[in-house]
Protein backbone atom coordinates (compact mmCIF):
# COMPACT_ATOMS: atom_id res chain seq x y z
CA UNK A 1 0.00 0.00 0.00
CA UNK A 2 2.77 2.52 0.97
CA UNK A 3 4.78 1.84 -2.09
CA UNK A 4 2.08 2.22 -4.38
CA UNK A 5 1.33 5.52 -2.85
CA UNK A 6 4.68 6.48 -3.32
CA UNK A 7 4.99 5.22 -6.54
CA UNK A 8 1.98 7.41 -7.46
CA UNK A 9 3.36 10.21 -5.61
CA UNK A 10 6.34 10.25 -7.37
CA UNK A 11 5.11 9.43 -11.14
CA UNK A 12 2.18 12.28 -10.67
CA UNK A 13 4.95 14.48 -9.18
CA UNK A 14 6.54 14.78 -12.30
CA UNK A 15 3.26 16.22 -13.64
CA UNK A 16 2.83 18.56 -10.93
CA UNK A 17 6.63 19.83 -11.56
CA UNK A 18 5.22 20.65 -15.08
CA UNK A 19 2.78 22.47 -13.49
CA UNK A 20 4.65 24.28 -11.21
CA UNK A 21 6.96 25.06 -13.91
CA UNK A 22 4.02 26.64 -15.92
CA UNK A 23 2.48 27.99 -13.09
CA UNK A 24 4.40 29.31 -10.30
CA UNK A 25 7.60 30.05 -12.65
CA UNK A 26 6.65 31.26 -15.86
CA UNK A 27 3.36 32.95 -14.41
CA UNK A 28 1.74 30.83 -17.56
CA UNK A 29 -1.89 29.46 -16.10
CA UNK A 30 -1.35 26.60 -18.88
CA UNK A 31 -3.77 23.91 -19.55
CA UNK A 32 -2.08 22.30 -22.25
CA UNK A 33 -1.41 19.35 -19.77
CA UNK A 34 -4.86 18.12 -20.28
CA UNK A 35 -3.27 16.66 -24.00
CA UNK A 36 0.26 16.39 -23.05
CA UNK A 37 -0.15 14.44 -20.42
CA UNK A 38 -2.02 11.74 -22.87
CA UNK A 39 -0.09 12.51 -25.24
CA UNK A 40 2.89 11.14 -23.18
CA UNK A 41 1.03 8.41 -22.32
CA UNK A 42 0.20 7.29 -25.20
CA UNK A 43 3.79 7.92 -27.51
CA UNK A 44 5.39 6.14 -24.96
CA UNK A 45 3.22 3.12 -24.75
CA UNK A 46 3.30 2.98 -28.63
CA UNK A 47 7.30 3.45 -29.21
CA UNK A 48 7.84 1.37 -25.81
CA UNK A 49 5.77 -1.76 -26.35
CA UNK A 50 6.71 -2.12 -30.70
CA UNK A 51 10.20 -1.63 -29.99
CA UNK A 52 10.10 -4.39 -27.22
CA UNK A 53 8.57 -6.80 -30.35
CA UNK A 54 11.30 -5.45 -32.51
CA UNK A 55 13.91 -8.76 -33.20
CA UNK A 56 16.87 -6.18 -33.48
CA UNK A 57 18.17 -6.87 -30.15
CA UNK A 58 19.76 -3.71 -30.12
CA UNK A 59 16.46 -1.62 -30.46
CA UNK A 60 14.87 -3.91 -28.19
CA UNK A 61 17.43 -2.52 -25.66
CA UNK A 62 15.82 0.75 -25.81
CA UNK A 63 12.86 0.64 -26.07
CA UNK A 64 12.17 1.54 -22.19
CA UNK A 65 14.58 4.64 -22.56
CA UNK A 66 13.16 5.73 -26.20
CA UNK A 67 9.65 5.26 -24.97
CA UNK A 68 10.11 7.72 -21.80
CA UNK A 69 11.44 10.13 -24.35
CA UNK A 70 8.91 9.83 -26.83
CA UNK A 71 7.00 10.54 -23.98
CA UNK A 72 8.80 13.53 -23.03
CA UNK A 73 9.31 15.08 -26.63
CA UNK A 74 5.69 14.56 -27.22
CA UNK A 75 4.91 16.55 -24.44
CA UNK A 76 7.20 19.19 -25.43
CA UNK A 77 5.58 19.40 -28.80
CA UNK A 78 1.96 20.03 -27.57
CA UNK A 79 3.67 22.66 -25.60
CA UNK A 80 5.43 24.09 -28.28
CA UNK A 81 1.59 24.85 -30.09
CA UNK A 82 0.35 26.41 -27.32
CA UNK A 83 3.50 28.48 -26.84
CA UNK A 84 3.26 29.46 -31.12
CA UNK A 85 -0.49 29.95 -30.67
CA UNK A 86 -0.04 32.45 -27.67
CA UNK A 87 2.83 34.05 -29.34
CA UNK A 88 1.92 34.64 -32.69
CA UNK A 89 -1.82 34.99 -32.56
CA UNK A 90 -1.44 36.66 -29.11
CA UNK A 91 -4.52 34.92 -27.41
CA UNK A 92 -4.82 34.59 -23.63
CA UNK A 93 -2.95 31.78 -21.99
CA UNK A 94 -5.78 29.89 -20.97
CA UNK A 95 -7.40 30.18 -24.46
CA UNK A 96 -4.10 28.71 -26.15
CA UNK A 97 -4.11 25.72 -23.60
CA UNK A 98 -7.49 24.77 -24.26
CA UNK A 99 -6.89 25.02 -28.23
CA UNK A 100 -4.35 22.91 -28.10
CA UNK A 101 -5.70 20.54 -25.55
CA UNK A 102 -8.47 19.87 -27.86
CA UNK A 103 -6.63 19.19 -30.44
CA UNK A 104 -4.69 17.07 -29.10
CA UNK A 105 -6.99 14.62 -28.23
CA UNK A 106 -7.38 14.03 -31.66
CA UNK A 107 -3.73 13.74 -32.21
CA UNK A 108 -3.53 10.89 -29.31
CA UNK A 109 -6.54 8.88 -30.80
CA UNK A 110 -4.11 8.87 -33.93
CA UNK A 111 -0.90 7.61 -31.98
CA UNK A 112 -2.66 5.27 -30.51
CA UNK A 113 -3.63 3.91 -33.71
CA UNK A 114 -7.42 5.47 -34.06
CA UNK A 115 -8.34 3.33 -30.60
CA UNK A 116 -8.74 5.52 -27.26
CA UNK A 117 -7.18 2.52 -25.31
CA UNK A 118 -4.09 0.51 -25.32
CA UNK A 119 -4.02 -2.20 -23.43
CA UNK A 120 -0.32 -3.11 -22.22
CA UNK A 121 -0.94 -6.23 -20.09
CA UNK A 122 1.39 -8.68 -22.26
CA UNK A 123 3.50 -6.31 -23.35
CA UNK A 124 4.85 -3.32 -21.11
CA UNK A 125 8.16 -3.44 -21.25
CA UNK A 126 8.59 -0.05 -18.72
CA UNK A 127 6.70 -2.02 -16.03
CA UNK A 128 8.58 -5.12 -16.46
CA UNK A 129 12.12 -3.44 -16.04
CA UNK A 130 11.25 -0.93 -13.08
CA UNK A 131 9.93 -4.33 -11.08
CA UNK A 132 12.81 -6.46 -12.15
CA UNK A 133 15.70 -3.84 -11.99
CA UNK A 134 16.60 -4.88 -8.40
CA UNK A 135 15.36 -8.10 -8.41
CA UNK A 136 16.90 -10.60 -5.89
CA UNK A 137 17.49 -7.47 -3.36
CA UNK A 138 14.22 -6.20 -3.39
CA UNK A 139 10.47 -7.39 -3.86
CA UNK A 140 9.08 -5.99 -7.94
CA UNK A 141 6.86 -3.76 -5.42
CA UNK A 142 9.93 -1.90 -3.90
CA UNK A 143 11.89 -2.12 -6.76
CA UNK A 144 9.44 -0.43 -8.93
CA UNK A 145 9.46 2.07 -6.11
CA UNK A 146 13.54 2.01 -6.18
CA UNK A 147 13.46 2.70 -10.06
CA UNK A 148 10.45 6.06 -9.93
CA UNK A 149 12.73 7.19 -7.02
CA UNK A 150 16.11 6.76 -9.10
CA UNK A 151 14.30 8.55 -11.93
CA UNK A 152 12.66 11.49 -9.98
CA UNK A 153 15.88 12.06 -8.50
CA UNK A 154 17.79 12.79 -11.68
CA UNK A 155 14.87 14.68 -12.82
CA UNK A 156 15.38 16.91 -9.54
CA UNK A 157 19.36 17.52 -9.80
CA UNK A 158 18.91 18.36 -13.44
CA UNK A 159 16.21 20.71 -12.78
CA UNK A 160 17.80 22.31 -9.61
CA UNK A 161 20.87 22.57 -11.83
CA UNK A 162 18.97 24.07 -14.77
CA UNK A 163 17.48 26.62 -12.66
CA UNK A 164 21.09 27.59 -11.30
CA UNK A 165 22.15 28.12 -15.37
CA UNK A 166 21.67 31.86 -16.78
CA UNK A 167 18.91 30.28 -19.25
CA UNK A 168 17.13 29.35 -15.56
CA UNK A 169 17.25 32.78 -13.70
CA UNK A 170 15.56 34.07 -16.88
CA UNK A 171 12.97 32.20 -17.48
CA UNK A 172 12.38 32.29 -13.58
CA UNK A 173 12.82 36.30 -13.61
CA UNK A 174 10.67 36.36 -16.83
CA UNK A 175 7.52 34.91 -14.68
CA UNK A 176 8.35 37.46 -11.85
CA UNK A 177 8.94 40.82 -13.96
CA UNK A 178 9.29 40.55 -18.13
CA UNK A 179 10.95 44.25 -18.00
CA UNK A 180 14.19 42.58 -16.39
CA UNK A 181 14.13 40.05 -18.61
CA UNK A 182 14.05 42.60 -21.38
CA UNK A 183 16.29 44.93 -20.26
CA UNK A 184 19.21 42.47 -19.96
CA UNK A 185 18.48 41.94 -23.86
CA UNK A 186 16.88 38.13 -23.93
CA UNK A 187 14.30 38.12 -26.34
CA UNK A 188 11.01 37.33 -23.92
CA UNK A 189 8.51 35.25 -26.35
CA UNK A 190 11.39 32.54 -26.99
CA UNK A 191 12.59 32.03 -23.69
CA UNK A 192 8.74 31.57 -22.60
CA UNK A 193 8.07 29.11 -25.45
CA UNK A 194 11.22 27.07 -24.00
CA UNK A 195 9.38 27.16 -20.63
CA UNK A 196 6.31 26.29 -21.72
CA UNK A 197 7.90 22.87 -23.49
CA UNK A 198 9.32 21.98 -20.68
CA UNK A 199 6.31 22.76 -18.53
CA UNK A 200 4.84 20.29 -20.73
CA UNK A 201 7.53 17.79 -21.72
CA UNK A 202 7.69 16.72 -17.60
CA UNK A 203 4.03 15.65 -17.64
CA UNK A 204 4.60 14.06 -21.09
CA UNK A 205 7.13 11.33 -19.63
CA UNK A 206 5.01 11.36 -16.32
CA UNK A 207 2.18 10.05 -18.78
CA UNK A 208 4.12 7.78 -20.92
CA UNK A 209 5.09 6.63 -16.86
CA UNK A 210 1.88 6.27 -15.61
CA UNK A 211 0.71 4.85 -18.86
CA UNK A 212 3.31 2.22 -18.10
CA UNK A 213 2.05 1.93 -14.22
CA UNK A 214 -1.00 1.03 -14.58
CA UNK A 215 -0.60 -1.05 -17.34
CA UNK A 216 -2.77 1.21 -20.43
CA UNK A 217 -2.66 4.42 -21.99
CA UNK A 218 -5.80 5.95 -22.65
CA UNK A 219 -7.06 9.17 -24.34
CA UNK A 220 -9.48 10.23 -20.96
CA UNK A 221 -5.74 10.16 -19.29
CA UNK A 222 -5.68 14.15 -18.59
CA UNK A 223 -8.83 14.44 -17.53
CA UNK A 224 -8.31 16.61 -14.29
CA UNK A 225 -4.48 16.75 -14.39
CA UNK A 226 -4.39 20.04 -14.12
CA UNK A 227 -6.64 20.46 -11.05
CA UNK A 228 -4.66 17.26 -9.54
CA UNK A 229 -1.00 19.00 -10.38
CA UNK A 230 -2.11 22.33 -8.93
CA UNK A 231 -3.68 20.83 -5.68
CA UNK A 232 -0.24 18.78 -5.49
CA UNK A 233 2.11 22.33 -6.13
CA UNK A 234 0.06 24.33 -3.66
CA UNK A 235 -0.51 21.58 -0.99
CA UNK A 236 3.72 21.43 -0.94
CA UNK A 237 3.82 25.30 -0.67
CA UNK A 238 1.74 24.81 2.03
CA UNK A 239 3.81 22.61 4.05
CA UNK A 240 7.17 23.56 2.86
CA UNK A 241 7.77 27.48 2.92
CA UNK A 242 10.85 28.31 1.08
CA UNK A 243 12.40 31.03 -1.42
CA UNK A 244 15.03 28.33 -2.66
CA UNK A 245 14.33 26.93 -6.12
CA UNK A 246 15.64 23.57 -5.44
CA UNK A 247 13.44 23.12 -1.96
CA UNK A 248 10.70 24.24 -4.14
CA UNK A 249 11.54 21.62 -6.76
CA UNK A 250 11.72 19.06 -4.05
CA UNK A 251 8.29 20.31 -2.03
CA UNK A 252 6.26 19.24 -5.40
CA UNK A 253 7.25 15.55 -4.88
CA UNK A 254 5.89 15.98 -1.28
CA UNK A 255 3.14 17.70 -2.51
CA UNK A 256 2.25 15.00 -4.58
CA UNK A 257 3.25 12.06 -2.13
CA UNK A 258 0.59 13.39 0.57
CA UNK A 259 -1.98 14.34 -2.28
CA UNK A 260 -2.08 10.72 -3.10
CA UNK A 261 -2.14 9.80 0.17
CA UNK A 262 -5.34 11.73 0.31
CA UNK A 263 -6.67 10.51 -2.73
CA UNK A 264 -6.08 6.89 -1.71
CA UNK A 265 -7.59 7.30 1.84
CA UNK A 266 -10.67 8.89 0.54
CA UNK A 267 -10.89 5.78 -1.76
CA UNK A 268 -10.42 2.89 1.07
CA UNK A 269 -11.89 4.77 3.93
CA UNK A 270 -13.86 7.14 2.56
CA UNK A 271 -16.92 5.06 2.61
CA UNK A 272 -16.96 5.50 5.98
CA UNK A 273 -18.08 8.97 5.37
CA UNK A 274 -20.17 8.36 2.02
CA UNK A 275 -17.04 9.10 -0.40
CA UNK A 276 -17.31 7.03 -3.25
CA UNK A 277 -14.28 7.04 -6.30
CA UNK A 278 -16.97 9.51 -8.00
CA UNK A 279 -16.28 12.45 -5.72
CA UNK A 280 -12.75 12.44 -5.87
CA UNK A 281 -12.75 15.43 -8.22
CA UNK A 282 -15.03 17.08 -6.34
CA UNK A 283 -12.19 16.26 -2.95
CA UNK A 284 -9.24 17.96 -5.92
CA UNK A 285 -11.07 21.08 -6.13
CA UNK A 286 -11.95 21.70 -2.31
CA UNK A 287 -8.12 20.79 -1.69
CA UNK A 288 -7.18 23.61 -3.90
CA UNK A 289 -9.69 25.80 -2.26
CA UNK A 290 -8.33 25.45 1.35
CA UNK A 291 -5.16 25.59 0.26
CA UNK A 292 -5.59 29.04 -1.45
CA UNK A 293 -7.84 29.91 1.92
CA UNK A 294 -5.36 28.57 4.50
CA UNK A 295 -2.00 30.25 2.62
CA UNK A 296 -4.35 33.59 1.76
CA UNK A 297 -5.22 33.38 5.83
CA UNK A 298 -1.44 32.79 6.88
CA UNK A 299 -0.08 35.54 4.54
CA UNK A 300 -2.82 38.16 5.89
CA UNK A 301 -1.67 37.12 9.76
CA UNK A 302 2.14 36.36 9.32
CA UNK B 1 25.92 58.31 -28.63
CA UNK B 2 21.85 58.98 -28.77
CA UNK B 3 20.98 60.83 -32.36
CA UNK B 4 17.15 61.40 -32.98
CA UNK B 5 16.05 62.25 -36.46
CA UNK B 6 12.83 63.66 -36.45
CA UNK B 7 10.70 61.42 -34.77
CA UNK B 8 7.39 61.37 -34.83
CA UNK B 9 4.91 59.59 -32.24
CA UNK B 10 1.82 59.20 -31.60
CA UNK B 11 -0.98 56.93 -29.84
CA UNK B 12 -4.20 55.81 -31.31
CA UNK B 13 -7.38 56.86 -29.07
CA UNK B 14 -9.78 55.26 -31.32
CA UNK B 15 -12.63 56.48 -33.25
CA UNK B 16 -9.71 57.56 -35.91
CA UNK B 17 -8.50 59.99 -33.79
CA UNK B 18 -4.90 60.39 -32.38
CA UNK B 19 -3.11 61.95 -30.03
CA UNK B 20 0.82 62.70 -31.39
CA UNK B 21 2.74 62.84 -28.20
CA UNK B 22 6.44 63.32 -30.00
CA UNK B 23 6.03 65.65 -33.09
CA UNK B 24 9.76 66.08 -35.73
CA UNK B 25 11.89 66.13 -32.61
CA UNK B 26 15.81 65.78 -33.18
CA UNK B 27 18.12 65.19 -30.32
CA UNK B 28 21.36 65.13 -30.57
CA UNK B 29 23.88 63.32 -27.27
CA UNK B 30 27.15 63.08 -27.31
CA UNK B 31 29.60 60.19 -26.48
CA UNK B 32 29.81 61.02 -22.41
CA UNK B 33 27.46 64.13 -22.07
CA UNK B 34 24.34 64.19 -19.87
CA UNK B 35 21.10 65.77 -20.49
CA UNK B 36 18.39 66.78 -18.02
CA UNK B 37 15.17 66.82 -19.38
CA UNK B 38 12.28 69.02 -17.94
CA UNK B 39 9.16 70.06 -18.94
CA UNK B 40 5.32 70.00 -17.54
CA UNK B 41 3.04 66.89 -17.05
CA UNK B 42 2.48 65.45 -20.73
CA UNK B 43 5.40 67.27 -22.35
CA UNK B 44 6.75 64.16 -23.44
CA UNK B 45 9.76 63.94 -21.95
CA UNK B 46 9.06 59.90 -20.32
CA UNK B 47 7.50 59.00 -24.20
CA UNK B 48 11.02 60.39 -25.50
CA UNK B 49 13.07 57.97 -23.23
CA UNK B 50 9.96 55.06 -23.81
CA UNK B 51 10.88 56.25 -27.82
CA UNK B 52 14.49 55.97 -27.49
CA UNK B 53 14.06 52.14 -25.35
CA UNK B 54 12.09 50.72 -28.24
CA UNK B 55 9.15 50.69 -25.37
CA UNK B 56 6.80 52.78 -27.98
CA UNK B 57 7.32 52.74 -31.79
CA UNK B 58 7.87 55.77 -33.75
CA UNK B 59 5.74 56.90 -36.66
CA UNK B 60 8.47 58.27 -38.35
CA UNK B 61 11.86 59.64 -37.95
CA UNK B 62 15.17 57.57 -37.31
CA UNK B 63 16.84 56.44 -33.65
CA UNK B 64 20.86 55.91 -33.96
CA UNK B 65 22.90 54.47 -30.55
CA UNK B 66 26.29 54.08 -31.11
CA UNK B 67 25.75 54.91 -34.77
CA UNK B 68 23.25 52.24 -35.36
CA UNK B 69 20.32 52.69 -36.85
CA UNK B 70 18.47 51.03 -34.32
CA UNK B 71 14.67 52.12 -35.22
CA UNK B 72 13.35 48.60 -37.04
CA UNK B 73 14.76 47.37 -33.42
CA UNK B 74 12.59 45.86 -30.85
CA UNK B 75 13.04 46.84 -27.42
CA UNK B 76 14.77 43.63 -26.22
CA UNK B 77 17.14 44.26 -28.89
CA UNK B 78 17.73 48.18 -28.21
CA UNK B 79 18.40 46.88 -24.89
CA UNK B 80 22.07 46.20 -25.79
CA UNK B 81 22.81 49.43 -25.88
CA UNK B 82 20.39 50.87 -23.19
CA UNK B 83 20.75 50.77 -19.38
CA UNK B 84 17.39 51.96 -17.70
CA UNK B 85 15.73 52.87 -14.63
CA UNK B 86 12.36 53.77 -14.46
CA UNK B 87 10.18 55.67 -11.29
CA UNK B 88 8.48 52.62 -10.01
CA UNK B 89 11.59 50.86 -8.26
CA UNK B 90 9.76 47.51 -8.79
CA UNK B 91 10.19 47.99 -12.63
CA UNK B 92 13.86 47.24 -12.80
CA UNK B 93 14.12 43.87 -10.90
CA UNK B 94 12.67 40.41 -10.33
CA UNK B 95 11.45 40.82 -6.31
CA UNK B 96 10.86 37.48 -5.89
CA UNK B 97 14.40 36.67 -6.74
CA UNK B 98 17.58 37.18 -4.77
CA UNK B 99 20.19 40.24 -5.08
CA UNK B 100 22.41 38.36 -6.82
CA UNK B 101 19.97 36.38 -9.34
CA UNK B 102 19.26 39.82 -10.33
CA UNK B 103 22.65 40.91 -10.87
CA UNK B 104 23.34 37.72 -12.55
CA UNK B 105 20.62 38.50 -15.04
CA UNK B 106 22.07 42.30 -15.52
CA UNK B 107 25.64 41.86 -15.79
CA UNK B 108 25.27 40.65 -19.69
CA UNK B 109 23.24 41.82 -22.10
CA UNK B 110 22.32 39.58 -24.55
CA UNK B 111 20.84 35.90 -24.89
CA UNK B 112 21.76 33.31 -21.94
CA UNK B 113 23.84 30.16 -21.90
CA UNK B 114 23.27 26.96 -20.07
CA UNK B 115 26.14 27.76 -17.47
CA UNK B 116 26.08 28.26 -14.01
CA UNK B 117 24.94 31.79 -13.18
CA UNK B 118 26.50 32.79 -10.24
CA UNK B 119 29.56 30.78 -9.21
CA UNK B 120 30.96 31.92 -6.06
CA UNK B 121 33.83 34.09 -7.84
CA UNK B 122 31.16 35.96 -9.27
CA UNK B 123 29.20 36.50 -5.82
CA UNK B 124 32.29 37.83 -4.72
CA UNK B 125 32.92 40.35 -7.38
CA UNK B 126 29.16 41.34 -6.79
CA UNK B 127 29.82 42.04 -3.20
CA UNK B 128 32.03 44.78 -4.01
CA UNK B 129 30.39 46.27 -6.78
CA UNK B 130 27.24 46.36 -3.98
CA UNK B 131 29.11 47.41 -1.22
CA UNK B 132 29.64 50.90 -3.52
CA UNK B 133 26.21 51.77 -3.04
CA UNK B 134 26.77 51.79 1.23
CA UNK B 135 23.66 50.93 2.00
CA UNK B 136 24.83 47.40 3.67
CA UNK B 137 23.64 45.10 0.97
CA UNK B 138 26.71 43.20 0.31
CA UNK B 139 25.55 40.92 3.36
CA UNK B 140 22.05 40.34 1.58
CA UNK B 141 22.94 39.34 -1.44
CA UNK B 142 20.92 35.99 -0.86
CA UNK B 143 17.50 37.86 0.42
CA UNK B 144 14.84 38.65 -2.11
CA UNK B 145 15.04 41.66 -3.80
CA UNK B 146 11.15 41.87 -2.34
CA UNK B 147 12.68 42.45 0.81
CA UNK B 148 14.76 45.99 -0.10
CA UNK B 149 13.29 49.30 0.94
CA UNK B 150 12.20 51.80 -1.87
CA UNK B 151 15.55 53.43 -2.17
CA UNK B 152 17.71 49.79 -1.66
CA UNK B 153 15.86 48.55 -4.58
CA UNK B 154 16.37 51.52 -7.05
CA UNK B 155 19.82 52.21 -5.96
CA UNK B 156 20.08 47.99 -7.03
CA UNK B 157 18.19 48.86 -10.14
CA UNK B 158 20.51 51.81 -11.39
CA UNK B 159 23.53 49.76 -10.29
CA UNK B 160 21.95 47.05 -12.62
CA UNK B 161 21.09 49.33 -15.46
CA UNK B 162 25.00 50.18 -15.42
CA UNK B 163 26.69 46.52 -14.45
CA UNK B 164 27.17 46.00 -18.67
CA UNK B 165 28.03 49.44 -19.15
CA UNK B 166 25.57 50.53 -21.59
CA UNK B 167 26.01 52.67 -24.41
CA UNK B 168 23.16 55.00 -22.96
CA UNK B 169 21.63 55.30 -19.93
CA UNK B 170 18.04 57.08 -19.69
CA UNK B 171 16.59 57.69 -16.29
CA UNK B 172 12.75 58.64 -16.01
CA UNK B 173 12.07 60.22 -12.65
CA UNK B 174 14.25 57.34 -11.32
CA UNK B 175 14.25 59.29 -7.71
CA UNK B 176 10.70 60.75 -7.83
CA UNK B 177 8.78 58.12 -6.01
CA UNK B 178 11.96 57.97 -3.19
CA UNK B 179 11.68 60.09 0.04
CA UNK B 180 14.34 62.91 0.24
CA UNK B 181 17.13 60.91 1.97
CA UNK B 182 16.66 58.17 -0.58
CA UNK B 183 16.52 60.69 -3.49
CA UNK B 184 19.43 62.12 -2.26
CA UNK B 185 21.83 59.02 -2.12
CA UNK B 186 20.14 57.68 -4.80
CA UNK B 187 20.80 61.37 -6.82
CA UNK B 188 24.55 60.93 -5.40
CA UNK B 189 24.93 57.82 -6.71
CA UNK B 190 23.71 58.50 -9.87
CA UNK B 191 26.35 61.39 -10.12
CA UNK B 192 29.27 59.23 -8.92
CA UNK B 193 28.83 56.68 -11.93
CA UNK B 194 27.75 58.21 -14.67
CA UNK B 195 31.40 60.11 -13.56
CA UNK B 196 33.46 57.24 -13.36
CA UNK B 197 32.03 55.29 -16.24
CA UNK B 198 31.90 58.55 -18.17
CA UNK B 199 27.86 57.07 -19.31
CA UNK B 200 25.88 58.82 -22.11
CA UNK B 201 22.87 59.84 -19.77
CA UNK B 202 19.40 61.34 -20.41
CA UNK B 203 18.00 62.16 -17.43
CA UNK B 204 14.20 63.26 -17.05
CA UNK B 205 12.97 65.34 -14.03
CA UNK B 206 11.13 67.33 -12.32
CA UNK B 207 12.91 68.59 -9.96
CA UNK B 208 14.54 71.70 -12.02
CA UNK B 209 17.70 72.41 -9.69
CA UNK B 210 18.72 68.65 -9.45
CA UNK B 211 18.35 69.43 -13.52
CA UNK B 212 20.55 72.39 -13.43
CA UNK B 213 23.51 70.48 -10.82
CA UNK B 214 23.76 67.18 -12.43
CA UNK B 215 24.53 68.04 -15.94
CA UNK B 216 25.86 69.88 -18.36
CA UNK B 217 23.10 70.77 -20.58
CA UNK B 218 19.53 71.34 -20.06
CA UNK B 219 16.58 70.39 -22.55
CA UNK B 220 13.22 71.84 -21.81
CA UNK B 221 10.25 70.41 -23.17
CA UNK B 222 6.64 71.51 -24.38
CA UNK B 223 3.67 69.63 -26.10
CA UNK B 224 6.23 66.92 -27.96
CA UNK B 225 8.75 69.51 -28.97
CA UNK B 226 11.88 70.47 -27.41
CA UNK B 227 11.51 74.44 -26.90
CA UNK B 228 14.88 75.26 -25.22
CA UNK B 229 18.53 73.39 -25.20
CA UNK B 230 20.93 74.75 -22.73
CA UNK B 231 24.33 73.74 -22.76
CA UNK B 232 28.06 76.01 -22.10
CA UNK B 233 28.07 79.36 -20.39
CA UNK B 234 23.90 80.09 -21.52
CA UNK B 235 23.64 76.88 -18.83
CA UNK B 236 26.09 77.62 -16.12
CA UNK B 237 24.64 81.88 -15.83
CA UNK B 238 20.78 79.98 -15.37
CA UNK B 239 19.07 79.39 -12.08
CA UNK B 240 15.99 78.22 -11.35
CA UNK B 241 14.26 81.30 -11.24
CA UNK B 242 15.69 81.56 -15.03
CA UNK B 243 14.39 78.35 -16.33
CA UNK B 244 10.52 79.26 -15.23
CA UNK B 245 10.88 82.60 -16.88
CA UNK B 246 11.87 81.31 -19.93
CA UNK B 247 9.24 78.63 -20.05
CA UNK B 248 6.52 81.31 -19.73
CA UNK B 249 8.46 83.29 -23.03
CA UNK B 250 9.02 80.12 -24.67
CA UNK B 251 5.49 78.59 -23.83
CA UNK B 252 3.89 82.16 -24.28
CA UNK B 253 0.92 81.88 -22.72
CA UNK B 254 0.10 84.22 -20.20
CA UNK B 255 -1.91 81.44 -17.53
CA UNK B 256 1.37 79.49 -17.90
CA UNK B 257 1.96 79.44 -13.57
CA UNK B 258 5.48 77.97 -12.00
CA UNK B 259 3.52 74.93 -10.67
CA UNK B 260 3.05 73.81 -14.34
CA UNK B 261 6.49 72.91 -14.94
CA UNK B 262 7.63 72.10 -11.63
CA UNK B 263 5.29 69.33 -10.70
Amino acid sequence: MIEGILVEGLIYGILALGVFVSFRVLDFPDLTVEGSFPAGAAAGAIVASSLSLSPNAFAKALAVPAGMLAGFVAGGVAGFVTAAVYHRLKVPPLLAGIVTMTGFYSINLRILGGKPNLPLITNNPMLKLARSFMSGILSPEWSLLASCILICLVLFGLLDLFFHTEIGIAMGALGDNENAVIQAGIQPNRLRAWGIMLANALPGLSGAMAAAYQGFADVNLGQGVVAAGLATVMLGELVVHSQFIGVQLARVFIGSIIFRALMYAARSWGYVAGITPNDLRLLTALLIIVSVAISRYGRKHR
Amino acid sequence: MIRLHNIEVSFDLGGGQEHTVLKNLSLEVERGQTVSVIGSNGAGKSTLLNAIAGTVPVRAGKIFLDDSDVTPLPEWARAMYVGRVRQDPLAGTAGDMTLLDNLALAYRKGPRRFRIATPPKFAREMADKVAELGMGLEDRLRENVSRLSGGQRQALTLLMAILSRPSVLLLDEHTAALDPANAEIVGELTRRFIAEFNLTALIVTHDMKRALEQAGRVVMMHEGEIIADLSGAEKEKMDVAGLVRLFKKVRGAEYAEDRDLLI
